[in-house]
């Protein structure tokens, strides 16, 4: 029997969807997760190493740059490999969300040179479906790229504010429409043989379509956009696989297609938002929002007596937001909270769908500070329990605690699920200044009654906090 | 070549159809505590794009196709390898109560 390196081929990509499919269904448990990751691992070292057998079946035409071609990819293996791991190792936790952009982007980048050099192929004869979904592959996955560096971009800081002009969504749409028109134009009239520069010209128009559709969007809502590329990926990567006729990167990249785009929905959801608003409209641009008069005044208290009072409470529940990340805070809270349990108090975290850069950022932050998860919860979970808390602390977090939410109609956020720190008897609300929260609106949790601001660095804070109840235990122990 | 399999118009709207439940029911029962490794661990599995990049570039005839085909491995390499640092990354910090650090 000959050696036919396609059965090993076909049988190591089976293997590979099978541990990417366990493995992700290994990641959505806590318990299992980090289980679930190197499995997967496996899958794509697998096919990876699997794909070099091509090597005994390429095409005739390209036999004789087989050795250059294979020198190629083993660098540009290793160099992508090389930078990601090293890049990868390095980034803060703070930044995972513009890191996971990036190296989505790519991945539609990937997607997109595979669709061109299909389409540069000079003797390939194409049929129609697949050349159609070849160029309906390299539009998604163009957009991907381009839109993924500019969501990085602006997450890490390197583009400042956001990019309006009057009518720009009617220039998105011209664009997008001009793009789509010169990508069937390429299938259905020119077969696929279209002249260099018309096929370049898609490209490039897919790829500034990337850049306009991202531009207005504001960083607040990036993590959404971020969700939504990762989604298109996926359905590019589905795409070209299906031209390839490669099963792995069919079903791969349909698996992520379709997770994608329900965690975006999730995402959208817990931000009180649709997709298509986070898309096209300019949140946050409108800031003098009818204000409802807010009574009462904010009275400010010191650090250590706020401490003091939740060593004696029996129940103190902590509400995080990205506040406490920006300031490096998570270590020295837990410092604090680990105080307090050993005195006896009950201590549960409660997290806000959307605290941190996007969903479940700020239970990844705080378990880079130790926090155990099983005393972290969701929303849904502990809402009902802030009426039996002493104390609810409120750090870095604002808009997902506004009671305006629940009642006032007029401002921007209402109807968006809050977090009740409100119901607690007493609130701690630990903060730099007198700020408003990325929305522009006044917050009157802290007008509240039963609330105290704790004015200052939340690190410093936490510090005061865990001073001022040590000196008090200190004569005890 | 006699043992390659061909996916034509409906093999491969099954394959997308069995799949996008596969995605929609493992992402639908997950906490929310893990959705931000779990997009990134979803960003790390289309990292198999790698594979088809490595296709078309070992396949490649011309210098324009050579050097695009390079890009595209790069970019796929690079998707696979950091989704995968930082999932593990991530994921590795989670720990329960119980089982304090060794």
């Amino acid at each position: 029997m000959n050696f036919h390196p396609q059965i090993l081929i076909d049988a190591s990509y089976l293997l590979a969807a099978f541990l990417f499919i366990y493995g992700l269904k290994r990641m959505s448990s806590p318990v299992t997760a980090r289980s679930g990751i190197v499995v997967a691992g496996w899958g794509m070292l697998i096919a990876v190493l699997a794909s070099f057998l091509y090597v005994f079946s390429v095409e005739e035409a390209a036999k004789p740059h087989l050795v250059v071609n294979v020198v190629l990819a083993a660098v540009a293996l290793l160099l992508g490999l090389g930078w990601a791991w090293r890049s990868g190792k390095k980034v803060e936790m703070t930044a995972m969300p513009q890191m996971v952009a990036l190296y989505n982007g790519m991945g539609g980048g990937a997607a997109a040179a595979i669709a061109a050099v299909e389409l540069l192929k000079p003797s390939a004869e194409y049929t129609l479906i697949p050349l159609v979904v070849t160029i309906i592959g390299a539009l998604i996955g163009g957009i991907s790229l381009s839109g993924s560096m500019i969501a990085w971009a602006k997450l890490d800081g390197r583009i400042n504010g956001t990019w309006r002009i009057k009518g720009q969504q009617a220039l998105n749409g011209v664009v997008f429409l001009a793009t789509l028109a010169l990508g069937l134009f390429i299938a259905f009239a020119e077969h696929g043989h279209a002249p260099v520069i018309l096929t370049a010209a898609f490209f490039v128009g897919a790829l500034i379509f990337g850049v306009l559709m991202t531009m207005p969007i504001g960083g607040a809502d990036m993590p959404v956009v971020i969700s939504l590329f990762n989604a298109f990926t996926g359905l590019a990567v589905g795409f070209e696989g299906f031209v390839l006729q490669n099963p792995a990167l069919m079903i791969a990249g349909m698996v992520v297609g379709s997770a994608g785009t329900l965690l975006t929905l999730l995402m959208a959801k817990a931000m009180n938002r649709s997709v298509a608003n986070v898309i096209f409209s300019n949140f946050g641009a409108a800031g003098d929002e009818q204000q409802g008069e807010i009574k009462g005044s904010m009275k400010p208290v010191d650090a250590g007596d706020a401490g003091i009072n939740m060593r004696y409470a029996s129940k103190v529940i902590i509400a995080p937001g990205y506040g406490l990340a920006v300031a490096q805070a998570q270590h020295k809270l837990y410092e604090f909270v680990k105080l307090l349990q050993d005195a006896g108090v009950e201590v549960k975290f409660a997290i806000h769908p959307v605290a941190g850069r996007m969903p479940g950022h700020m239970n990844v932050l705080l378990a880079e500070a130790g926090v155990p998860y099983d005393i972290i919860y969701d929303m849904e979970d502990i809402n009902g329990e802030f009426k039996e808390a002493d104390v609810a602390i409120v750090i870095g977090a604002n808009d997902t605690v506004n009671p305006a939410a629940r009642t006032n109609k007029s401002s921007p956020i209402y109807g968006m699920p809050i977090l009740n720190v409100d119901q607690a008897k007493q609130v701690y609300v630990v903060k730099r200044g007198q700020g408003k929260g990325y929305s522009g609106v006044e917050n009157e949790l802290f007008f509240a009654d039963n609330t105290n601001m704790v004015y200052g660095d939340a690190q410093k804070v936490m510090v005061a906090m865990t001073q001022a109840v040590k000196s008090l235990d200190g004569g005890g122990h | 070549m006699d043992t390659a399999t061909t996916i034509t118009g409906f093999v491969a709207l099954y394959i997308f159809m069995l799949a996008a439940f596969t995605g929609y029911e493992i992402i639908g029962r997950v906490p929310s505590i893990l959705h931000t490794p779990l997009m990134s661990g979803s960003n790390f599995v289309h990292g198999i794009v790698v594979v088809g990049a490595l296709y078309a570039l070992l396949n490649a005839t011309t210098l324009p196709e050579q050097i695009i085909g390079f890009f595209g491995v790069l970019l796929g390499a690079g998707n696979a390898a950091g989704g995968y640092v930082v999932t593990e990354r991530m994921l590795q910090m989670f720990k329960a109560s119980d089982k304090k650090k060794a």
